[in-house]
């Protein structure tokens, strides 16, 4: 019999009742996050049936979706600054989260923020743990050795009831990511490297495990910016191995055990890699060692260059669809065109090394005019962070917009939008026709090329703002 | 739920690759706190013009569409954000039925709970429907296969859990309550808590 994968481990110890060929498995959650924009419903069908929450101790909340990027510090000015369908949605979150005795970090919460942002901050993102929230992102915890992935509202509310999911066990995808990553090049550029070689559906129906040498390199925050991508490539979840660098970072956080529970949990944690001889359903292996910065240049995260390089030719009507929409032109690269908008945020890149790297660039220079840059910390935690070390300033000096925290222009329900038919290089993780609002253009790249063109006002490589 | 077995009726073809979530139904709508009446957003940005009136080209605006109960769209359909939105739209507009040639996860669960048929056919089959949009086709979810009016026909595979509570009208959590004793268990006997 072979070994068992990470993926295999913590189905298996969490498998309820197991499948049949009639009969999905029974799968217990360990943490269910929620916010603001995917629950209503699923409160409403608890109410209708007159259902509690099973374990309000296993639920956590924030809002994060719809809630505005400008200071506001009660739910009374709320009314003054949101859209009144948004806050009212806000508002009546905040109701279901106390009538069946939620924590939440709302408003007046020093940790609200992002779902994915403050889950691992909290250490509430634990190995080995089964996370779901109602948000594909879901995702991104897994760069802890969790398995965890997005579910729609009508499971948010199997969850909610009963806290376990019905699911079909999926296929396992070995992702092996070798070699040493260059200057100005990062975590985010391996993920859209990725997605450009396995495609947007490469990874349907499977449970990817990044591992490899490069992967054991990465700090907790790159790790968790290329599991929040996994979606993009179509996959269920994507895992990474805990190490070193998971226990490090989740040491002496509010919801990690310990003093013995501590040693407990590192003894059960350090059980769960892969075991040598574990099999996978896919493997694919890519060298890091030459990478550029990338750059996408259509509709899906998929159709994506290095930064340096023309757009492709393409026949299929998808693609020159895409190609339509964003008015690009095969043969010319990116850098021919001005943009408009840079939004640096999003569950993908919010994280303090990402303000960090834009504040690299950034420092004692000037964003080109007539461009838009927008800064928005994935927490409030992050946000003050980056405060007490005077990231605020370099943004604010160089000319950048700075924010309370939250999912922003990353999908544009709280008014920070794109304007129709302008161009936006993001640091988030969707390229969709109108995601960034209805109309708007978006290129998806890292913290450091979105620095970049902010400076140039056009898309630009980050490597030369490094030299200088 | 309505319960689906047989649903027969003209396809509305989206010929297109990876179309996302995202313009099955734009964010903007997701202030909704409900579930209904969400049809008037379905594809929303490519149904209407930036003043809000139908463009008469887009194929959910011509004649008839509302009647369309078959979607066929291009693959890796419903990808992207996991918004249980977008098969809420789907049927409200009218769709019992999605086929194409691959369909994302997420939204492949959210559909089958909400009485829309995700059908995966082969690249030939697809090929067929996408070629003669509008034609009269019959999708069989007990004998789980689609019929073409010129005879061919192709099978799909549906998870039998989900084929059972869709041809019945059931949701799935009455089931997942019947299951509160090995719950109960689980969490008593597991090796550790969370
Ligand atoms: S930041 Fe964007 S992708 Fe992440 S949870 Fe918010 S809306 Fe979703």
């Amino acid at each position: 019999m072979s070994g068992k994968s990470l993926f295999d481990k913590v189905w298996e110890q969490h498998v309820v009742v197991p499948e049949t060929e009639d009969n999905p498995a029974v799968l217990y959650i360990d943490l269910h996050l929620t916010h603001e924009v995917t629950t209503p419903q699923a409160f409403t069908m608890l109410r209708e049936r007159n259902l509690k929450v099973r374990r309000p101790d296993l639920t956590l909340a924030t809002m994060d979706h719809s809630t505005p990027t400008v200071p506001i510090s009660s739910f009374r000015d709320l009314a003054v600054v949101a859209e009144p369908q948004a806050a009212r949605q806000i508002t009546q979150f905040e109701k279901n989260c106390e009538e069946f005795g939620i924590e939440l970090h709302g408003f007046d919460s020093a940790h609200r923020g992002i779902v994915h942002v403050i889950g691992p901050e909290l250490g509430a993102t634990q190995p080995g743990k089964t996370i779901v929230c109602g948000d594909s992102h879901t995702s991104t915890h897994g760069a802890f050795g969790a398995l965890a992935f997005g579910i729609g509202s009508t499971e948010v509310g199997h969850v909610l009831a009963t806290q376990c999911l019905l699911q079909r066990r999926p296929k396992t995808f070995a992702v092996n990511i070798e070699g040493r990553l260059g200057p100005g090049v990062s975590a985010k550029d391996i993920i859209l490297a990725l997605i450009g070689r396995i495609g947007v559906s490469g990874g349907t129906g499977h449970v990817l495990e990044y591992r490899g040498s490069a992967i054991r390199g990465l700090s907790m925050e790159e790790r968790m910016t290329i599991c929040n991508m996994s979606i993009e490539a179509g996959a269920r979840a994507g895992m990474i191995a805990p190490d070193d660098t998971t226990f490090e970072y989740l040491h002496g956080r509010p919801r990690v055990p310990q003093g013995a529970d501590w040693d407990a949990a590192l003894a059960r944690w350090r059980a769960l890699p892969s075991d040598d001889d574990a099999q996978f359903d896919r493997e694919v292996t890519l060298d890091i060692s030459s990478l550029r910065p990338m750059v996408t240049f259509g509709t899906n995260p998929g159709m994506v260059v290095p930064v340096d390089e023309p757009v492709p030719e393409g026949s299929d009507p998808s693609f020159r669809k895409a190609l339509a929409y964003m008015g690009v032109t095969p043969g010319k690269p990116l850098s021919e065109y001005p943009v408009d908008i840079v939004f640096i945020g999003s569950c993908t890149n919010s994280r303090m090394s990402d303000l960090r790297q834009v504040a690299d660039i950034l420092r004692g220079r000037r964003i080109a005019a007539g461009v838009r840059v927008l800064v928005v910390p994935g927490s409030q935690q992050v946000k003050r962070e980056a405060e007490a070390e005077g990231l605020d300033r370099v943004f604010t000096e160089a000319g950048a917009e700075w924010r309370e925290s939250g999912c922003s222009m990353c999908l544009g329900m709280n008014g920070d939008t794109v304007p129709r038919g302008q161009l936006a290089v993001s640091t988030s993780n969707r390229n969709f026709e109108g995601r960034q609002g209805p109309g708007s253009r978006t290129m998806l790249a890292s913290p450091a090329t979105a620095a970049a063109t902010a400076l140039a006002g056009r898309v630009a490589d980050p490597r030369p703002y490094l030299q200088e | 739920m309505d319960a689906i077995t047989r649903v027969r009726s003209r396809t509305l073809v989206l010929p297109y690759d990876d179309i996302d979530t995202d313009q099955i139904i734009p964010a903007r709508y997701l202030t909704t706190t409900t579930r209904e009446g969400l049809g008037d957003a379905a594809f929303a940005d490519w149904r209407y013009d930036d003043k809000g009136s139908p463009r008469p080209d887009f194929e959910l605006n011509q004649a008839g569409a509302a009647e369309r109960r078959i979607l066929v769209t291009g693959r890796n359909f419903g990808c992207g954000s996991s918004r249980e939105h977008a098969p809420w739209a789907l049927h409200d507009f009218g769709f019992r039925v999605v086929i194409s040639t691959s369909i994302a996860d997420i939204f492949r669960s959210n559909a089958l709970k909400n009485g829309l048929l995700p059908v995966v056919v082969d690249a030939d089959t697809h090929r067929r429907l996408v070629e003669h949009p509008g034609e009269d086709v019959e999708v069989d979810l007990e004998a789980r296969e689609v019929r073409l009016p010129d005879g061919h026909t192709a099978s799909f595979d549906v998870d039998g859990f989900s084929r059972y509570c869709l041809m019945n009208g059931l949701d799935q959590l009455g089931f997942l309550q019947r299951q509160e004793e090995a719950i109960a268990g689980y969490e008593q006997q597991r090796a550790w808590q969370p």
